[in-house]
């Protein structure tokens, strides 16, 4: 089967549907979503607790209502959407692209369009990719997994739980599992500082009085069906263990949460460049990537922890992608990005001179009563104080307007 | 009757399953009992996967007389039963004189073996076939009829094959006892109370060997775990190598090899530590360490942030007969050992089942050739799925034009559609890991992230298994045991 298309979108998660509706709203009727789950909303589906869509709708939402309102926008458009369907493979040629699909309903499908749109989300680390030592027993996954069996299967992989890393999957499934009768027994962070939101840390384990070991690391798993204890260990100023404090507790499951990696295999198989520090693809002020007709928004991108700012800025690309459909604009004049002290990374890593910017960013560590500036070559353009900062919190930031003659932009703490 | 066979195996890893499949070629009753859930869950999933030249065994040594006719036997079994196997050949690196010194000790080994065609090469020919090892390098012992296999792959297919020529499997049973009847049968009790019947049996239950042994009164050798830590790198790392690389080994240790797999990875280990613990499956701090130190001596890109995954294997290492290989006829007539078959235990196998084939003949089992022996394995979906990766996406269109379950992708890191997992379902393999060994799924980046929940739904709906009760790897590693009422879990 084939198809042609103006606009294909991998991923129906928020930033798929919001890239599509935005799309839309700018003139292009011709569009088509891919997903390769069975229903459109992404990981908001599992999410069914509080906290979406406050900047939004000024309301506090669960996943699965943020996600139903854009999902409701597509009713009555000519947007397309397959679920059930994977992108396999993205191939570039001149003036166009081909999607190569794997759908559930109609086989495989030869989709040629004008531009795509990479909204696939991220994954989560797991403990290969973290080394602990130990066996291989059940009741070891991810946070996200746990979230899944629970919230959409009504499954529980433990009543004994110890959690490792303090990423907010992790600290929301502490509270969830200990509803639904299971005993928390620990959280434990590698840092000095909580991986997740402070919001979480407290409505998720303060609130239960499930103790969060900061500075902590898991040594040892033991069992071998089943998981039945964990070597806890305090870490000294190396990130070694401290043997002598090693202590250790029993439980039956271990959920991981130590991080989400942007999901580009199949960006990357289409020679997409990943930037080293995000994961994600490296883009302009566009949200194109270096493949023109490829734009890239929301967790493929660099991992958000608002889902709000995924809806802004997958807008953002779906109306540059319907200027580059329509007048092929590409972005001219590019001035490179910078980071300094104690920020992680901005993103895009170009502005272009004269017109305004928006910059998302993070933090390398948290900072008590600092300011952050960006400057083009030397001269301040944004500045703004902050009480605290954290990791754990992106940044979003605009710049009025890029000064025409500026060489380099600098983002940094002070 | 019922569970009464003539030959009875026990333990299903490769040796247990080249020797059922050999004797499936004659008109011979063989049952396999194997304890775990699935078959190579012992020792022989949990290994190197390197077919070895056979230059590293003593002369003199069961290991040295069975080692090479087991390499040579490959290309065909290959050819019948599809597991992947690639003959890349290996090479023993020497860093300075000393070890220049110790490569010509292995030729001389490799020669009293009959190892064919190796070669000593110089410095510039090493870098030439292997640009990414250490460019300090001074030679290299080469031989090019070591190959990579897929350890699992290949038990797997030995074992449907004997299965479809006539060979019984029974799995989750664990051989508890064995006796004897006064017709001179042997009886055999399983933990679950089953019993069967038997003139001969096999014992080719690895780790465990030394224990099935004393059940019949042999008390002449105990089995060792020695143990092996390996660690998978990320496929992005790329193919950094093509060939098995070795260190000279040191009068310790055979030493840390880099490996290429033939799924891709590159993997580097095994540690060799001997254990007490036959249930030690835990990798270590200082394995990795270790692993990774000697490593990176050869190939310096190695690194730990590339790893993806790792595992333990435990080799079975006979104390009481220096570490070689138990085979042949016992005190017991009718008991057969093929027994702390230990590294190079996955080359050999092949040359270790022929030859207990015509022990058990000789002891007076008479048998012919089945006329009707159907060498090949049966295999439809894996084979398909070579179509995806070599993106032969017309002809896959027609595939799925007619089975809808070949355009179902359940794990999208390896591509694993479900035609796969329910061909590995009806093939037998009922538990993920099974699944995962049969097909790949979840062995990708994600490590099972996401396809954990289909198969998971696959697999009820194939076999009517209980979302509660499907396990990991058999009773005891259930992966969401508890269904959530109302009110919380009790
Ligand atoms: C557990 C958790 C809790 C969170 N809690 C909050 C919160 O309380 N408040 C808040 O505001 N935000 C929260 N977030 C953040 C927010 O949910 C995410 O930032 C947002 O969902 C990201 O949207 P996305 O569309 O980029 O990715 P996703 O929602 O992950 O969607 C990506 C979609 O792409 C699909 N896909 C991927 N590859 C392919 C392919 N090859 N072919 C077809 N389809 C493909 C995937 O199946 C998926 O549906 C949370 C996130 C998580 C993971
Ligand atoms: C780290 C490592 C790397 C290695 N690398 C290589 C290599 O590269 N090349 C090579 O040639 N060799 C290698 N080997 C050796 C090779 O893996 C073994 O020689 C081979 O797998 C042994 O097979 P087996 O069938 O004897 O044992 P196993 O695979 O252990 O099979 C024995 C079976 O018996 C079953 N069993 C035990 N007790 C009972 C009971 N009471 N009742 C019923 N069933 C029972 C077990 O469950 C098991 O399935 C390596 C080994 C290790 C550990």
């Amino acid at each position: 089967m084939t198809k042609n298309v103006d606009a294909l979108i991998i991923g129906g998660g928020p930033a798929g549907l919001a890239a599509a509706i935005s799309l839309k709203k700018n003139g292009i009727d011709n569009i088509l979503i891919v997903e390769r789950e069975d229903c459109l909303g992404g990981i908001l589906l599992q999410c069914i607790h509080n906290g979406f869509g406050l900047h939004r709708f000024k309301e506090e939402l669960t996943g699965p209502e943020y996600a139903e309102k854009y999902i409701e926008m597509l009713e009555g458009t000519t947007i397309e959407t397959m679920t059930n369907t994977c992108a396999i493979e993205i191939v570039n040629e001149e003036n166009s692209k081909t999607v190569y699909l794997m759908s559930e309903k109609s086989g495989l499908i030869e989709a040629k369009t004008k531009v795509v749109i990479l909204a696939m989300g991220c994954r989560e680390r797991n403990r290969g990719n973290i080394a602990i030592p130990g066996t291989r027993p059940a009741g070891v996954m991810t946070a996200g997994l746990a979230q899944k069996l629970v919230n959409r299967y009504g499954y529980m992989p433990g009543k004994e739980v110890v959690i490792l890393g303090s990423g907010d999957i992790g600290l929301i499934m502490a509270r969830r599992m200990t509803w639904e009768g299971a005993k928390v027994k620990a959280v434990v962070e590698l840092q000095p500082y909580p991986g997740g939101l402070n919001r979480n840390i407290a409505q998720c384990l303060n609130d239960y009085n499930i103790p969060l070991y900061l500075s902590h690391t898991i040594t040892a798993i033991r069992g071998n069906s089943r998981i039945t204890e964990v070597d806890i260990a305090p870490i000294n100023e190396y990130k070694e263990p401290k043997k002598e404090d090693t202590f250790t507790l029993k439980c039956d499951s271990l959920l991981l949460s130590v991080g989400l990696l942007p999901e580009n295999e199949l960006s990357q198989l289409a020679g997409v460049n990943l930037d080293r520090v995000t994961g994600g693809p490296l883009i302009d002020t566009n949200y194109m990537t270096n493949i023109s007709g490829v734009f890239a928004c929301g967790n493929v991108l660099h991992v958000h922890d608002l889902v709000d700012w995924v809806s802004e800025e997958s807008e953002a690309a779906g109306k540059a992608a319907a200027d580059y459909i329509r007048n092929q604009t590409i972005q001219k004049n590019k001035i490179a990005v910078r980071v300094g002290n104690l920020v992680r990374y901005a993103l895009p890593t170009v502005l272009e001179p004269g017109k305004p910017g928006i910059l998302s960013l993070r933090v390398i560590a948290p900072a008590e009563n600092t300011t952050l500036y960006v400057k083009a070559d030397d001269e301040i353009i944004y500045k703004k104080g902050h009480k605290k900062i954290f990791p754990s919190e992106m940044q979003r930031i605009e710049i009025k307007e890029v000064p025409q003659k500026a060489k380099m932009i600098h983002v940094y703490l002070e | 009757m019922k569970n009464d066979f003539q030959v009875i195996v026990i333990g299903c890893g490769v040796v247990g399953a080249s020797i059922a499949r050999e004797l499936s070629r004659f008109d011979v009753k063989v049952a396999i009992l194997e304890k775990e859930a699935d078959v190579s869950f012992g020792t022989s999933k949990a290994n190197s996967g390197i077919i070895h030249a056979g230059f590293h065994s003593t002369k003199g040594t069961l290991m040295a007389r069975f080692v090479v006719p087991g390499n040579r036997k490959f290309d065909r079994l290959c050819d019948e039963l599809e597991f992947p196997f690639e003959r890349r050949g290996e090479l023993m690196v020497a860093f300075d004189d000393n070890e220049l010194r110790i490569l010509q000790t292995y030729y001389k080994m490799g020669l009293d073996n009959k190892v064919p065609y190796m070669d000593l090469i110089g410095k510039e020919r090493v870098l030439e076939m292997e640009p990414n090892v250490n460019p300090e390098v001074e030679g290299a012992l080469y031989a090019p009829t070591a190959g990579i296999i897929c350890p699992y792959e290949y038990c797997f297919s030995l074992t449907s094959n004997a299965q479809e020529n006539g060979v019984e499997l029974f799995l989750n049973k664990k051989v508890t006892w064995i006796g004897k009847q006064g017709n001179g049968k042997f009886e055999i009790e399983t933990e679950d109370g089953s019993r069967f019947t038997s003139d001969y049996i096999v014992n080719a239950a690895g780790l465990y060997s030394d224990e099935i042994a004393k059940y019949v009164g042999i008390t002449n050798f105990r089995i060792v775990p020695r143990k092996g830590e390996e660690y998978l790198l990320d496929r992005r790392v790329g193919k950094l190598i093509h060939r098995v690389i070795f260190p000279c080994p040191t009068s310790t240790s055979k030493g840390m090899l880099v490996i290429p797999t033939v799924d891709g990875p590159v993997m580097v280990g095994p540690t060799a530590r001997d254990i007490e613990d036959k249930d030690d499956w835990a990798t270590t701090r200082d394995g990795l360490k270790e692993v990774f130190t000697h490593a990176q001596r050869m190939v310096p890109s190695v690194k730990t942030s590339d790893i993806i995954t790792s595992f333990v294997g435990l080799r079975p290492a006979a104390v009481g007969n220096n570490g070689d290989f138990i085979i042949g006829t016992t005190t017991v007539p009718g008991f057969i050992n093929a027994a702390g078959i230990q590294s190079p235990g996955l080359t050999a196998s092949p040359a270790i089942a022929e030859h207990i084939r015509e022990v058990i003949n000789k002891e007076g089992l008479r048998m012919e050739l089945k006329p009707h022996f159907n060498p090949k394995r049966r295999r439809v979906a894996s084979k398909v799925r070579h179509m995806l990766e070599n993106r032969q996406y017309s002809q896959y269109g027609e595939i799925v034009k007619k089975d809808k379950t070949y355009s179902k992708l359940v794990c999208r890191c390896e591509n694993v559609t479900e035609a796969e997992i329910v061909e590995a379902i009806r093939d037998g393999h009922t538990t993920l890991d099974g699944i995962k060994f049969a097909t790949r799924a979840g062995t990708g980046r994600c490590q099972a992230g996401f396809c954990t929940t289909r198969v998971m739904e696959i697999l009820h709906k194939e076999t009517g298994i209980p979302f509660e009760q499907i396990t990991k790897k058999g009773k005891g590693s259930e992966i969401a045991p508890y269904p959530i009422k109302k009110g919380g879990v009790e």
